[in-house]
């Protein structure tokens, strides 16, 4: 540790991160402090984080170290290579965006019964967890970061666990990130087999039958789709995020869920390596599943967060989809097309990480402006918050995938790669891909539905609630952190070319191939396969809209009739509409509900009451939970029944059962 | 892509893109003029949508006072995005500079954008009807969408590109050939045209009909200049499908050389097929009566299995080994 | 394979079969039992004009004949036959919408591409393209058992029964350049005969059950439910 590298910034990054957990602990008898250090403690480490990331994107350099503490045979390796350095800089980048808008948004706690030391505590190990799974370079740090990870998020789930809901929120994701965890376990183990050792290094090296290798394969795609949110193992996602905090949801979605991707490649690509085609159809028919579901799901929720957090197993599906092209095609030998799906999903997972921080810290603002989570309650937002208001809109285009914003771009190269099928040999594959195509298009137009939805209910129209007529306007803080994270959008949206460059050295490492070819053409131009393929001049369209833009207000508003007269809203003539006149959140996606009532569980009735007014009753509700999951609970409800009858009660039975444990263990390792 | 970057060529497109705007009007008009006709009526002269559109812009606008900024800025951004979208299809001449700054997935994109932006307006007012309008709006084109796309991307994959030019290119090239896949290619995007439209069978664009109303609804609000880049938009729409759909599926007469001559040949042929597109247009409308809303998820599931044998019967038929 | 090689009458094939493809795809959608029919009539006009085309491209005489047996069967006298049946049994207005349609016909696309993956192996034809016809004359087979599958009306059911032996027609002619004129006249009768005998028969279940609905059929079973 004598030169300065960027390892050595991310070590510092995680020690800050511990510092600020370590001083939450004063915030019992000093709840100032959790604004005055514990937070800009946390910003500081997601700086120092930020800035080791992109150098290493930049430079490419690999550096590694080795941590001096643990057992002696158990060395804590770190590494920073090119695909950690992302997602070192995602993490980085997002908590030092949320260190600007924690400290307004906490303070609400600090005058409540809820525990700043948890908090502030807990969100610290979390960072650190996830900042020491992307640095760990061996199996048994992986593994204790993400334990740690997962741990700290469960008591960040329960931060507020006066409420029933939370609780059950926080044990079900607490089950589920430790079966999750159990079969990555299950998976480095057998890495580990036959790679004689537990540092990547030596699972590198390993070479797995083809059985196995597959069922390594399966085993982390269980695991981290886990964590993931994919179908469908996504239950537990839209309980536990939206119950958080919101900038704990915004680090959750935005972040969480990508150090899980991370994980899958890692595991995949890069200790697997000779990723087969098969593996691809699984991650591509896994992938665009979630991304349909997930945002049919977001359609129907009422909850602003709730919404949120099915947004994310949306595009959590779409990045998979862009991991299984890439396996498609590296499996096919198509190496020059698999690493622009492999771009895209890494394109994707980025501009994820921005848009779904920015709406959840907007719908935070929201929410800590008007204390409600019901979109039905809101309205008229926008003209009372117009900042955030406006930033909200920016992040709905963003996640709509509309150009010119980003998530358009990552869908884009989506689509680019799955269009490039015609290469591939069998005709099965070629039809399979234009098809996720197909369902990645639906998902995208039902997603522009879904935030049109979200962002016309809440911040437009009438206010529907004395809530929603009192709102104000958030303060500084946390405008300028909706601020960045929009520009961030905006940029990663028309710049797509320099985030490629900078992006590139990751499939140079992971498949010995790079994107030269989609920047050939200069800054201006996007090519991914070739020029005459397909092209896309983001700067230059955005320049283009704006011109027209202002040509169209600059010739419209000459003259006399620039004047614009205020009165009431003709509405076909039927006089003044009041609030409740307006289409709610249920009746807006009442159509869809009903094109798509096949794969929704409803619960639809109309009752009336004693004075003859009716009252309708609406619950949608995830099939899965009947098809799969009561199921599975009952069928452990019948085993550990089974079980049971093993108790007794009688200690020297107990007793027996340990001894006979005791012998057929001898026996099995003679 | 640099030797592209020609002045007189950028001057060119440029003047495409303002034909483009300036002959919308004229599309709907012949539509209208034709439909009339064919009711026994004399109908309106062809250019009575530019003396509407001249009187809309001299009119004060009138806001509703429940209004947001939102809802001033909707029609420039509706307009813009239409019109971007319109600047990447080549109308006279195969290869333009505009082309290539987008492909067909971004104008499908830059249309989600104007009618994202169509319908947050639609709602903003906070009337019932904004609201049924956007919300009726989002499902045809969620529906509508895969569809498109679907059977774009059956042109795609045989012309191996997704950029408009080339795959025009492609079909210049290859000759007259009857291809299954382009046919259903065809019909699915002339259905989707009409949903994405608003024509009849899915909306009414004559109607002021509460209940029927899905475009309508949402702009029911807006008036003078507003409402007239609004109604300016839904005329560029139409003729954005119109020449998108008459210069791939018959490219011939489109100018290959950027020469005056060709010009004015790719100008006659491009009229001339709008002219018939637009009467087969005010022909079917004639004869079909408008929809239920919920009976038009079936009729974008036949567009959307139209564009799904396309892809199929190109996979099978056409490329398989 | 260039399509660009063939000639355009071999194009046209291509273009008739995916067309009869369409019209199974239509066939199974279709909630009107009148409308049914012409649909089926159109399927059986391709199916004769196609007929003709192979039978002018391969200098097959008898295949002239085949196609217009094909046209004066199944154009015209099978619907005919069919037309007075459901005017006879009133059901000239009856509409059957399909449960979960989206679903069916995602069946039917995936049974499209199934049978893709069924012919891929079948690599010594001497042409591929007739391979790939046989592939969709299969999946034609296929949509009209999903079509008596998904179906519960018997008249739709025989519909779909009809389709089928219009798919394997196809394949024959499509990849042997047409049966036997003997075996081709044989079936030909069969069908006929499958025809006026499905028209008796339901007169008979009608009059007996007072339903051509096949999921009451199931009351008939020997246990009581």
């Amino acid at each position: 540790m004598t030169d300065f590298s960027p390892l050595l910034l991310a070590e510092l990054a995680i020690l800050a991160v511990l510092l600020s957990a370590l001083s939450a602990l004063a915030t019992r008898h000093l709840p100032a402090l959790m604004r005055q250090l514990v937070i800009p403690l946390m910003g500081f480490s997601g700086l120092l984080a930020l800035l080791a990331g992109v150098w290493t994107l930049g430079t490419g350099q690999n550096s590694t170290a080795i941590l001096p503490i643990g057992l002696p045979w158990l060395p804590w390796q770190l590494h920073l290579d090119a695909l950690a350095g992302l997602f070192l800089s995602l993490v980085g980048g997002i908590t030092f965006i949320v260190s600007f808008y924690a400290p307004a948004y906490v303070r609400e706690f600090e005058h409540g019964n809820d525990s700043l030391p948890a908090l502030g505590g807990f969100t610290g190990l979390f960072i650190a967890g996830m900042q020491m799974v992307i640095l760990s370079d061996g199996a048994f740090v992986f593994m204790v970061s993400w334990e740690l990870m997962s741990l700290s998020s469960y008591f960040l789930v329960t931060f507020q666990h006066e409420k029933a809901a939370n609780r059950r929120a926080g044990f079900l994701y607490l089950l589920m990130a430790h079966i999750g965890g159990l079969s990555i376990l299950l998976g480095y183990a057998l890495l580990a087999a036959y790679g004689h050792g537990l540092s990547f290094e030596a699972m590198r090296a390993a070479s797995l039958p083809e059985g196995w290798a597959t069922l390594a394969f399966l085993l982390a795609l269980f695991g981290f789709g886990m964590k993931a949110g994919l179908l469908p193992v996504h239950v537990w996602l839209p309980e536990a995020h939206p119950v958080a905090p919101s900038h704990i949801s915004a680090l959750m979605s935005g972040v969480m869920l990508k150090v899980a991707v991370y994980g899958l490649i890692r595991f995949t690509w890069d200790l697997l390596g000779d990723v087969h085609w098969q593996w691809g159809v699984t991650l591509l028919i896994v992938g665009s599943l979630s991304a349909i579901m997930g945002v049919l799901y977001a359609m129907m929720q009422q909850n602003m967060k709730r919404l949120l957090a099915y947004s994310s197993v949306e595009n959590i599906g779409i990045i998979f989809i862009g991991l299984g092209l890439s396996a498609i095609f590296s499996g096919t030998g198509h190496p020059a097309l698999a690493v622009i799906g492999l771009v895209a999903a890494l394109y994707h997972a980025l501009n994820h990480a921005m848009f779904k921080s920015l709406m959840f810290l907007a719908a935070g603002a929201v929410l800590h402006s008007t204390r409600e989570h019901d979109l039905d309650q809101m309205g008229g937002l926008l003209r009372r918050m117009p900042w955030t208001g406006l930033f909200f809109l920016l992040g709905c285009i963003s996640i709509a995938a509309l150009p010119p914003f980003n998530g358009f771009v990552s869908e884009w190269l989506t689509f680019q790669t799955s269009l490039q099928a015609w290469a591939l040999d069998s005709g099965i594959l070629r039809t399979l891909l234009p098809i996720a195509a197909a369902v990645l298009a639906l998902t995208g137009a039902i997603a522009a539905a879904t935030f049109v939805k979200l962002y016309g209910i809440a911040f437009l129209g009438r206010a529907r609630s004395r809530r929603a007529r009192r709102a104000r306007e958030v303060s500084l803080g946390m405008r300028s952190a909706l601020a960045m994270l929009a520009i961030v959008c905006l940029l990663l949206g028309i710049l797509p070319t320099l985030v490629i460059d900078t992006l590139n050295s990751i499939p140079q490492q992971l498949l010995g191939k790079g994107l030269e070819q989609a920047t050939a053409h200069g800054w201006l131009w996007l090519t991914p396969v070739s020029a005459e393929t397909a092209s896309y001049s983001a700067p230059l369209v955005f320049i283009g809209a704006l011109l027209t833009w202002w040509l169209a207000q600059f010739l419209l508003r000459r003259g006399s009739v620039r004047k614009v007269r205020y009165g009431d809203p003709c509405d076909c003539g039927f006089g003044t509409p009041n609030a409740r006149m307006q289409y709610t959140s249920v009746a807006f996606a009442q159509p869809m509900r009903r094109v798509f009532a096949d794969l929704f569980r409803l619960r639809e009735e109309v009752t009336r009451d004693e004075q003859g007014r009716e009252r309708h009753q609406l619950q949608v509700e995830d099939p899965l939970w009947d098809w799969l999951y009561l199921p599975l609970a009952r069928a452990v409800n019948a085993l550990s029944k089974l079980v049971s009858r093993l108790q007794s009660g009688n200690v020297r039975i107990y007793l027996g059962w340990s001894l006979a444990t005791l012998v057929v263990l001898l026996w099995l390792i003679s | 892509m640099a030797d592209l970057l020609n002045p007189v060529d950028w001057l060119l497109a440029l003047l495409q893109v303002l034909l483009f705007a300036l002959a919308a009007p004229l599309l709907a008009a012949w539509v209208k003029r034709i439909k009339s006709r064919l009711q026994n009526r004399r109908g309106p002269s062809l250019l009575q949508p530019y003396r509407d559109l001249r009187k809309l812009f001299r009119k004060e606008a009138r806001v509703a006072n429940s209004a947001s900024p939102l809802f001033r800025a909707a029609p420039y951004v509706v307009f813009s995005a239409t019109l971007i979208a319109a600047s990447t299809v080549p109308l006279l001449a195969v290869h333009l500079p505009t082309a290539i700054l987008a492909d067909v997935i971004v104008l499908v994109g830059f249309l989600a954008l104007a009618r994202f932006f169509l319908a947050l307006a639609g709602m903003d007012v906070g009337s019932a009807f904004g609201g049924m309008g956007a919300s009726r709006e989002m499902l045809i084109s969620a529906l509508a969408e895969p569809a498109m796309l679907m059977a774009i991307f059956t042109l795609t994959m045989s012309a191996h590109s997704t950029n408009l030019s080339s795959v025009i290119q492609h079909v210049l090239d290859s000759g007259l050939l009857l291809r299954p896949s382009f046919l259903f290619a065809l019909l699915a995007l002339l259905l989707v045209a009409v949903a994405e439209t608003g024509r009849i069978p899915i909306d009414n664009p004559a109607t002021h009909l509460e209940l029927t109303m899905v475009h309508e609804a949402m702009i029911l609000e807006y008036s003078g200049r507003h409402l007239a880049l609004m109604e300016w938009a839904a005329q560029i729409k139409l003729l954005l499908y119109g020449v998108l759909i008459s210069n791939i599926f018959l490219p011939w007469g489109m100018a290959q050389q950027l020469e005056p001559l060709p010009l004015l040949i790719g100008l006659a042929a491009i009229a001339g097929k709008l002219m018939l597109l637009g009467v087969v247009l005010a022909v079917s409308e004639t004869l079909v009566a408008k929809m239920r809303l919920f009976r038009v998820p079936a009729y974008l599931n036949l567009a959307f299995l139209l564009g799904l044998l396309g892809m199929l019967s190109h996979v099978i038929l056409e490329v398989g080994v | 394979m260039n399509l660009a090689q063939l000639g355009l009458l071999e194009q046209s094939i291509f273009v008739l079969v995916a067309l009869a493809l369409f019209l199974s795809f239509v066939l199974l959608s279709q909630a009107r039992l009148t409308t049914m029919i012409h649909v089926f009539a159109w399927q059986g006009f391709l199916l004769a004009l196609l007929t003709a085309i192979v039978a002018a491209l391969g200098d097959n005489p008898h295949l002239y004949i085949s196609a217009l047996l094909t046209f004066l069967l199944k154009v015209l006298l099978i619907p005919a036959m069919l037309h007075r049946l459901i005017r006879r049994l009133e059901l000239e207005r009856h509409q059957e919408r399909l449960q979960k349609q989206a679903l069916v016909m995602m069946a039917g696309a995936a049974l499209v591409i199934f049978s893709y993956w069924v012919v891929l192996p079948i690599t010594h034809m001497e042409l591929a393209h007739i391979r790939n016809v046989v592939s969709l004359s299969l999946a034609i087979v296929q949509l009209g058992m999903l079509l008596m599958v998904a179906r519960r009306q018997v008249v739709a059911q025989v519909i779909g029964f009809m389709s089928m032996e219009n798919g394997l027609f196809l394949a024959a002619v499509a990849a042997t350049a047409g049966m036997p004129l003997v075996v081709e006249l044989g079936i030909a009768f069969d069908v006929l005969v499958a025809a006026v005998l499905f028209g008796v028969f339901f007169f008979h279940i009608r009059d007996s059950i007072d339903t051509l609905d096949v999921d009451q059929l199931t009351r008939l079973s020997e246990e009581e439910r």
